[in-house]
């Protein structure tokens, strides 16, 4: 992609998030300003893991938070069960906010160190309710209990008296004792050690099913995105690349970015050939001033003219397979609905076509809001 | 391994042509705690231009192991024993004098973090050339242009104009390839590097590894590849030595060690990191617990409180070192995997309902047994 569009996108009644057009933009002094994300969209249905990738700083961890306003965006909107989140202030979107949950990538340091176990797991409880203490008790025994943690060992100890994946158990028993609809998970599996990480990926796959939880989960490696996700999103440099169902994603990438990353990816597998003759430019623009058109063109080996000029809109090249790329890697099933639209807004000139295109998407989002489910 | 063991086993270990042997090599930390075990009794060997990885979860040793042998341990808690020879000569307890004839001039060292390893004020240039002016005594011009050919050679695009650059102006990935390239500068026999690539992105990492190998055949270089990513070190090494518990649990040539696996922890290292080659929702084959405390180790093998093979014995005696196939294949199992008697183990170990044997064989790690007894072990 590194480019824009929504055909990837899916039927609002079957979806329980829906963001559009999202862009965060951070200050940079001296009046710049860092695309962080510029004109995301992307959807999750219900009882779905939607897996994000992309190198550091390419915004995959600045989406998902967007996503449950962490900051709000500076752009774009966040369907929630037919609810704008973007619209949403102060008590309303606290209200909100108990069916968004996260759990961040350090377990320790996520955790109040100067407060119990109870305590911990139980805050939202006394925020939220019940306020009954024995109910709260027993609230908090049942979800430590089902992440693993033995409540009466736990419940009076210390953030500091466990090991990392332990405190990640804490962290997510947080997360779900308010019995949340969403959880971002960021990068929670990033700090541990590989043994522990698979008991952790393993809980989440039970919880998931047991809560019927939809989860957005980010993290850097590949392959352990490819194991709990259904669909995966590829993200570079604050835009969309490819989206696809996860196997699908693996076996035939069609974009030249997924591609490289699949390459990249050591498989622990020593017949497996290691390409060493490839040499990649593995240098990532900045994100105060992105390359023009395609934001990927600089390190693409297909780059041309076009990259340069337009960029490129999501097209369906499999089912449940979109990419935004001018010269994918598979063939274009389908063009995009929007892309004779958006490509005539495209100026060469104009870096920010995604936040130039935002006005004309408006009228598209008020006709999908007035959808309830 | 008990003293006579590693006698019997000494001569299979070591061969002649070896550039670097390590035996019995012990690192301890005297903490108020207790004696942190870090490195407990290795021993291998290196030969001229071949690559070793060593591959442990964090506390495994395998940090500990190559700083030892690069006499980087500071400070007066730390207890040091066994020795490593690089050709033929003790490294162990050296003066830091004569340290400096061995450090980058035949023993070099990258580390994880190359944000931390070079020094913030200075421009990388100087931070080359300071090495090859020190350890080659050359003119400040000719180290400058050694310093851009070098830098050159690690493939940073327009060498001269990177010369004058602090780090922070650079990339994580510029980063390393500089600290890559003073790493390289002297023309080292041995590189040390330590988790290279951890702090990097896929295609950064992808493209790092690639650079160390090229530079590694070019120059005839051994290399020391420690990692926690069994993916790093599966295409790109000679051997593999897997630690745990600050011992080399299992040893052998790379592919040996993926087709003929023996060692339990080995094993279950493999089945539990997910791989892009499976579906999704493949389910995991998890271990159980957690890496042992260092300061009270469990008796007998280190690995058999997670060890769903486990028997008695393992909880009693240390298992000594034995070989597979071929005297390459070196492995510390009472039950090794593979054989009749892991076979009758393992049910044994089924029918008794041991927690993290019925963990590997449902898929599910039983959560609340094992984590209470984790969490009981944390107490002393």
């Amino acid at each position: 992609m590194a480019g824009s569009g929504k055909a990837h996108l899916r039927e609002a009644s079957d979806t329980i998030i829906r963001v559009e057009d999202l862009v965060v933009e951070f200050p940079a002094g001296r009046g710049r300003v860092v695309h962080a994300v510029s004109g995301i969209s992307i959807d999750l249905a219900q009882g779905e893991t939607l897996g994000l990738v992309g190198e550091s700083g390419c915004g995959k961890s600045t989406t998902a938070k967007a996503m449950i306003q962490l900051p709000p965006p500076t752009a774009g909107s966040v369907d929630f069960n037919g609810v704008d989140l973007t619209k949403l202030a102060g008590e309303d979107l606290r209200q909100i906010r108990t069916d968004l949950q996260i759990i961040f990538q350090d377990p320790i340091s996520s955790l109040n160190p100067r407060r119990k176990v109870g305590d911990v797991v139980a805050e939202p409880l006394r925020v939220w309710g019940p306020h009954d203490e024995v109910e709260q008790v027993e609230r908090v025994d049942n979800m430590l209990e089902a992440v693993g943690i033995d409540p009466d060992v736990a419940r009076g100890k210390h953030a500091h008296e466990f090991s990392g994946g332990q405190c990640q158990r804490i962290s997510i028993a947080r997360a779900l004792v308010l019995e949340p609809q969403v959880i971002i998970c960021d990068e929670p599996v990033s700090a541990l050690d590989v043994s522990v990480q698979a008991q952790i990926l393993n809980l989440l796959e039970d919880l998931k099913e047991r809560y019927e939880l939809t989860l957005v989960f980010i993290a850097h490696d590949l392959a352990v995105v490819k194991n709990i996700s259904d669909r995966v999103a590829v993200m570079y440099l604050g835009k969309m690349c490819e989206v696809s169902e996860a196997n699908e994603l693996y076996e035939n990438p069609a974009h030249p970015y997924t591609r490289l990353l699949v390459s990249s990816s050591p498989e622990p597998d020593p017949f497996v050939e290691i390409d060493e003759t490839t040499e990649v430019n593995s240098e990532l623009p900045s994100p105060i001033d992105p390359p023009s058109g395609c934001r990927f063109r600089t390190r693409c080996e297909f780059a041309d003219e076009l990259c340069e000029r337009v960029e490129p809109q999501m097209r369906k090249v499999g089912d449940d397979h979109f990419v935004a790329c001018h010269h994918p890697l598979l063939p274009v099933i389908e063009e995009a609905p929007f892309a004779a639209a958006d490509g005539g807004h495209d100026d060469p000139t104009d870096r920010t076509s995604a936040t130039d295109l935002a006005p004309g998407d408006g009228d598209e989002s008020q006709t999908k809001e007035g959808n309830p489910q | 391994m008990t003293t006579t063991d590693s006698v019997v086993a000494d001569s299979r270990i070591h061969g002649d042509d070896d550039l670097l042997v390590v035996k019995d090599l012990k690192t301890h930390f005297a903490l108020p705690a207790g004696m942190v075990k870090a490195v407990d009794g290795v021993s291998f060997n290196l030969a001229r231009g071949r690559t070793l990885g060593v591959v442990g979860e964090s506390g495994s040793g395998k940090t500990v192991l190559s700083r030892t042998v690069m006499n980087l341990n500071l400070g007066n808690n730390v207890h040091t024993s066994g020795s490593a020879t690089f050709e033929g000569r003790e490294l162990i307890g050296l003066r830091s004098k004569e340290l400096q004839g061995v450090w980058g001039l035949e023993i070099a060292m990258v580390f994880q973090d190359p944000m931390t390893s070079l020094n913030p004020v200075v421009k990388v240039g100087r931070q080359v050339t300071e090495h090859i002016r020190k350890h080659l005594g050359v003119s400040k011009s000719e180290a400058r242009d050694t310093a851009i050919e070098l830098l050159r050679s690690v493939r940073i695009p327009e060498a001269e104009a990177r010369f004058n650059n602090y780090p922070h102006e650079l990339s994580g990935g510029m980063r390393q390839r500089v600290s890559i390239a003073i790493a390289l500068a002297c023309g080292p026999k041995l590189l040390f590097a330590d988790e290279p690539t951890t702090a990097l992105d896929v295609t950064v990492q992808h493209q790092i590894l690639n650079l160390l190998g090229q530079q590694r055949r070019e120059r005839n270089m051994a290399m020391v590849l420690v990692t926690h990513d069994l993916g790093v070190v599966a295409g790109r090494t000679d051997e593999i030595a897997v630690m745990y518990a600050g011992r080399i649990v299992e040893k052998a040539p790379t592919k040996t060690l993926f087709s003929d696996v023996r060692h339990p922890y080995t094993e279950a290292l493999l089945r539990s990191i997910p791989k892009t080659s499976e579906r999704n929702h493949t389910r995991l084959a998890a271990i159980a617990g957690r890496p042992p405390d260092l300061i009270n180790p469990p008796e007998g093998c280190k690995f058999s409180p997670r060890c769903p093979y486990a028997q008695d014995r393992c909880r009693t005696e240390e298992p000594p070192v034995q070989f597979g196939e071929s005297n390459e294949h070196q492995f510390s199992c009472w039950y090794p995997v593979g054989t009749p008697e892991n076979k009758e183990a393992w049910e044994r170990n089924l029918a008794l309902g041991l927690p993290q044997t019925v963990a590997v064989a449902t898929g599910s790690v039983s959560e609340v047994s094992v984590s209470a007894a984790e969490t009981t072990d944390g107490d002393d």
